[in-house]
């Protein structure tokens, strides 16, 4: 560990280095700058542009299959009839697309990259060219996935968890070139991601800045690589399962095959094993995301940094343990279920205890609502209900009813809307100023906020009434069955949809308001808020190496409003 | 590319090039994990598997075992040297590992076109799916470490990146250690 | 929602019972938050608190509500396991047997016919079609034919996914006469939104008169030879021994 003070180049290593020659960032090409940059902040707005252009893929999808839900057999405007292939092939496109390359790349990807070197007070990833790497995956895996919609057969329609055998035979699905293309685009998000993921937990664990010690991380960074090592630790059995499925698809083999020696419920087992801790490995950047919002805008020091860490412990642990909650009536040996429910109905220990921490948080603030605060907020109270909805599901005998009903994509989508999309406005709005130098018109995101949030909730709402209803997933038209097809059940459909055409309107303020601000918006200074991280000690926007002179860390990240202190803020760097 | 100070420091006290490796062992245990545990629960299902697995080439697989450990023990020299900053020594004894590993492929090919041309295809049945998939894969990763290998020796010989030998031994030991789960896994469990 | 079978009171109990339990410290939590929110906002003056959260005084705020929490988890997971083990676990003896065969996109149910026993001449297959008599417990053999399927009855609250490759057994006692919608509740492929199928529940008299209807046309048609699957049928289309398209 070096105890000299560490420049960052170009401003010093640069002289000194004996390598600088080629070291010219200020006349970088444009496409170098833009596409081949290995700067851990350009990758990760990289990551983050390429995620909100796929929520609009995968948005648009939602928007044309609820209005044949609400509508069936319209001409849905900006797309046409929807046959009951295409519905196949847009849920499944929308699942994928939400949680792979939204969820995912969002919320690890791109705040990992953007955050952790800066609130680590390192100038860069350990191996930035691994970075633009991993980056240039995810891309191709995007691409790959494109195709499949473009090919004969038209794309997969086998839902995002592709259970064989409808998954592994072109006879069964009709999608011979989707389902394979499909998969492998699958397959290669998830190199991606394993080979960021060592970057974030190679660097968080080797680069922080002198005097950083364990308790000192900002729980952002925590969580990004808990979730990291996470995914790492359930992806492994999935990606040699994908594998396999391939080889049933192509080679004619028949690993998932009941009929040639294979079990199709492995697949199930594989397949959840990873997507159970899948839901975690997005869920906790989110709260990290929420952690750094509300301490700054409640100006308190955040209550029990120390049961945060230890409960997302558990709830990575516990998270191993739950999988089969998903295959209660699938077919598995009914005993098994019993085990499940009892650690997956365990599992609101953990998460509840991390949810009122942080609301105990906020007793005796000073509590600011800006944008980025109500977002946090609303997270919290959205996601309880998310969370609570899902022990109706973890109960075992209750989900006999329940599964496969609008009851679970109600609950789901109050843990995954609230996660995803709620948590990208939250981070966006908060780390704006510091991504691009310049502020978010504030009254434009009110409005953007109140609309997003009530139309959310009209959404969902509903759907769990029709769950409850007996409305089925996946199902594009109800008129085929009577005790469906009654009008308070299709009233609710259709207000879900025109709630949903309300929530994607709104989402025009936003994007005006991004694309605005980041050339028009007013200035932001290095730290607008007054917080304590060391991404707020960097300029607005840091430049190449982040910092001058690389900062050494005094105290915890969140020392807000302490006692004796002129400023109700201290930062990390500050010398006592 | 310069080096950013971030990959220079070492917070936990070892090397950034280390740790990294350890953690794509420990993703790449978890692939070999399930891809084994989905084996093994198929293999309790069904007992007949032992048949098939009497078709496997007993000899040959413990030949690759034994070359395999050998070449091992050649990564190990290399570090050895590399540790005492003799990178001409570490290239010659990575070269040593690499024929190793070359060695391991053509007794593998061997083996594959005989059990091919008997009819053991990898649709012949699960057991036999699972034997090329597993052995396949741990084949990729065979090449994967002898190419990387080649350029960490390049540059060795010119005693540049030497802490790089130790980097890729680690990773060499892991290739061979997956070896060695397999051949009781698909060879001798009958 | 009808409550038409033995067991669907249960389950709605239990949902019942989870709503209130979980209700409650949901309603808590979000009183609680949107009290804070209120009345901590920021005021001209007043600081911060400065609070660890790491001293009992403190985190018992959190602790204490844990056990109880966790109390409440003990109960939910009783009552759901109890309702499991009835509906999944434990089979009440048979007064009938039925076979329900699924295929993309259809169900075949195979009824007793008169005699009540499977694999007899009097075997009626019906096509999207269960019939079933009051307050009698029935056994089902699920099968499928080619790819993954779930059997659901939401009046029945009855869910159980069919695996291709293995019969899965369950049961059912009707309670209610009429006729209810079965869905398939897996996705199998493009028709999967085209199975709709009925499970008419019928009390003796009107069953006695369907089986006359039925049991006559079913002596006529080809006995099938053994525990065969049906002939795989058109969707929509009646199939080869099935007597009309009802
Ligand atoms: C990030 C997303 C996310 C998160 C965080 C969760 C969190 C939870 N989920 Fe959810 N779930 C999904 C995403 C998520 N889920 C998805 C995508 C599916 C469907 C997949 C598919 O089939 O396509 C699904 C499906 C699903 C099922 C299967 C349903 C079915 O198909 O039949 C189950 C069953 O147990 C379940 C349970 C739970 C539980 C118990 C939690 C818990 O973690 C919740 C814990 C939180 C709380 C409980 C609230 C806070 C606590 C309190 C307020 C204290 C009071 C509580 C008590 C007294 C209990 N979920
Ligand atoms: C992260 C995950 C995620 C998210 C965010 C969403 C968001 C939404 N989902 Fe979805 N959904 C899934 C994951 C997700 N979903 C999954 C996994 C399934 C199961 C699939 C399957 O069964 O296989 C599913 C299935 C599913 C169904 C069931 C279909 C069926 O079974 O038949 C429905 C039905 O209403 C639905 C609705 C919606 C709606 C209305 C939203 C809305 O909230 C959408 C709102 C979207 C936006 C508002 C876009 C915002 C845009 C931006 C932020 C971009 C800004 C851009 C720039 C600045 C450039 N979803
Ligand atoms: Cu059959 Cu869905
Ligand atoms: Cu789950």
């Amino acid at each position: 560990m070096s105890t000299a003070v560490e420049h960052a180049h170009p401003a010093a290593a640069h002289g000194t280095s004996g390598e600088g020659g080629h070291d010219a960032h200020h006349q970088e090409h444009w496409f170098k700058h833009y596409f081949w940059s290995t700067d851990h902040k350009m990758i990760g707005k990289q990551y983050l542009f390429t995620g909100m252009i796929m929520a609009l893929v995968g948005g648009f999808a939602v928007y044309v299959f609820r209005m044949q839900l609400a509508f069936p057999g319209m001409s849905v405007p900006g797309y046409g009839r929807v046959s009951a292939a295409d519905y196949n092939a847009l849920v499944t496109t929308h699942g994928s697309v939400m949680v792979f390359w939204v969820a995912m790349p969002i919320l690890i990807a791109a705040l990992g990259n953007y955050l952790i070197p800066l609130m680590i007070g390192a100038d860069d990833m350990v191996f930035p060219r691994l970075n633009r790497l991993s980056y240039q995956i995810f891309l191709l895996s995007i691409i790959v996935l494109f195709c499949s919609f473009f090919v004969e057969g038209g794309a997969f329609g086998g839902a995002w968890t592709s259970y064989p055998p409808l998954s592994s035979s072109g006879t069964y699905n009709n999608t011979p070139m989707g389902a394979s293309l499909w998969l492998v685009a699958v397959a290669l998000e998830f190199v991606a991601f394993l080979l960021g993921g060592i970057n974030f937990i190679t660097t968080a664990m080797n680069s922080r800045a002198p005097g950083m010690k364990l308790w000192d991380i900002p729980i952002v960074v925590w969580m990004i690589v808990l979730a990291s090592v996470i995914f790492m630790a359930s992806v492994g059995p999935l990606v040699a399962g994908a594998i396999m499925l391939l080889f049933d698809q192509l080679v004619g083999t028949a690993f998932f095959d009941p009929n040639r020696g294979g079990d199709p419920i492995l697949w199930q087992h594989l397949f959840w094993f990873f997507g159970h801790p899948e839901v975690y490995v997005v869920f906790l950047p989110t709260m990290g995301i929420v952690a750094e919002i509300i301490t700054v805008f409640a100006r308190k020091k955040l209550f029990g940094y120390r049961t945060v860490i230890y409960t997302a412990f558990g709830i990575g642990i516990l998270s191993f343990f739950v999988w089969a909650h998903h295959q209660f009536v699938a077919g598995i040996d009914p005993r098994m279920a019993n085990l499940f429910t009892v650690t997956t109905v365990l599992i609101s220990i953990p998460v509840g205890e991390m949810l009122f921490v942080y609301i105990a948080t906020l007793w005796g603030g000073s509590i600011r609502l800006t944008v980025p605060m109500l977002w946090a907020l609303s997270f919290i109270a959205e996601f309880l209900i998310g969370g609570v909805t899902g022990i109706y599901l973890g109960a075992s005998g209750a989900d006999i009813f329940f599964h496969d009903t609008y009851f679970v994509i109600a609950h789901f989508h109050y843990t995954f809307v609230p996660i995803a999309i709620i948590g990208l406005f939250a981070a966006m709005t908060h780390w704006f100023p510091k991504m691009f130098g310049r502020h978010l018109n504030e009254f434009v995101g009110k409005v953007h906020f109140w609309g997003t949030i009530i139309s959310f909730n009209f959404i969902f709402i509903p759907l769990f009434f029709t769950g409850a209803g007996g409305d089925h997933r996946r199902i594009y038209d109800y008129s085929h069955f009577p005790e469906q097809w009654q009008p308070w059940l299709i009233e609710l459909r259709q207000l879900a949809t025109l709630a949903l055409v309300a929530m994607l309107a709104f989402q025009v303020l936003f994007i005006w308001n991004v694309f605005y601000s980041m050339y028009r918006g007013k200035k932001a200074e290095a730290n607008p808020y007054r917080a304590n991280t060391l991404e707020w000690h960097a300029a607005s926007p840091p430049p190449h190496g982040n910092f001058p002179v690389m900062p050494t860390v005094y105290r915890g990240p969140y020392e807000y409003s302490v006692e004796g202190r002129e400023e109700d803020y201290w930062p990390q760097h500050l010398p006592s | 590319m310069q080096r950013p100070i971030a990959t220079t420091r070492s917070v936990t006290g070892i090397s950034t090039g280390k740790l990294a490796v350890w953690w794509l062992i420990a993703s790449e245990i978890i692939i070999f994990g399930g891809l084994l545990g989905s084996y093994v629960m198929h293999r309790i299902g069904h007992p007949e598997w032992a048949e098939m697995s009497a078709f496997t080439n007993t000899p040959a697989g413990a030949t690759n075992t034994f070359v395999l450990l050998t070449s091992s023990l050649f990564a190990v020299l290399a570090h050895l040297k590399a540790e005492h900053g003799d990178g001409k020594g570490a290239a010659r004894y990575l070269m040593f590992t690499v024929l190793g590993g070359l060695v391991f492929l053509v007794i593998k090919a061997f083996e594959w076109t005989t059990e091919i041309n008997h009819g053991f295809t990898i649709t012949r049945s699960t057991f036999w799916s699972f034997y090329y998939t597993a052995a396949g894969i741990h084949g990729l990763h065979v090449i994967a470490g002898m190419v990387i290998m080649l350029f960490v020796a390049a540059d060795a010989r010119k005693n540049r990146e030497l802490q790089r030998v130790e980097a890729i031994g680690i990773y060499w030991h892991f290739v061979d250690l997956v070896w060695i789960f397999l051949f009781p896994l698909l060879y001798i469990a009958k | 929602m009808n409550t038409a079978s033995s067991f669907a009171g249960d389950i709605d109990e239990l949902v019942l019972l989870i709503t209130l339990s979980v209700g409650f410290w949901f309603i808590l939590a979000e009183v609680a938050f949107f009290w804070l929110i209120f009345r901590f906002a920021e005021r001209d003056g007043v600081r911060g608190k400065y609070v660890a959260g790491e001293k009992w005084k403190e985190t018992r705020w959190i602790s204490i509500p844990h056990y109880i929490i966790l109390a409440f988890d003990v109960i939910i997971v009783i009552a759901a396991v109890r309702v499991w083990v009835h509906v999944k676990q434990t089979t009440p003896p048979a007064d009938e047997v039925v076979r329900v065969v699924a295929q993309q996109w259809a169900w075949t149910f195979v009824h007793p016919g008169a005699d009540g026993k499977l694999d007899t001449p009097d075997d009626i297959r019906i096509l999207d079609e269960l019939h079933v008599r009051l307050d009698k417990t029935y056994h089902f053999e699920l099968s499928s034919r080619d790819v993954l399927h779930s059997f659901s009855i939401p009046s029945f609250r009855l869910k159980q996914d069919i695996v291709p490759g293995r019969v899965i057994k369950g049961w059912f006692k009707p309670t209610q006469t009429g006729t209810y919608d079965i869905q398939c509740a897996e996705i199998c492929g493009i028709g999967h939104a085209l199975m709709p199928a009925r499970v008419v529940v019928h009390n003796e008299t009107d069953f006695a008169a369907w089986l006359a209807s039925h049991g006559q046309v079913a002596q006529i048609a080809p006995s099938p030879s053994g525990p065969a699957l049906p002939a795989p049928v058109q969707q929509n289309a009646p199939g080869p021994n099935v007597p009309g398209g009802n």
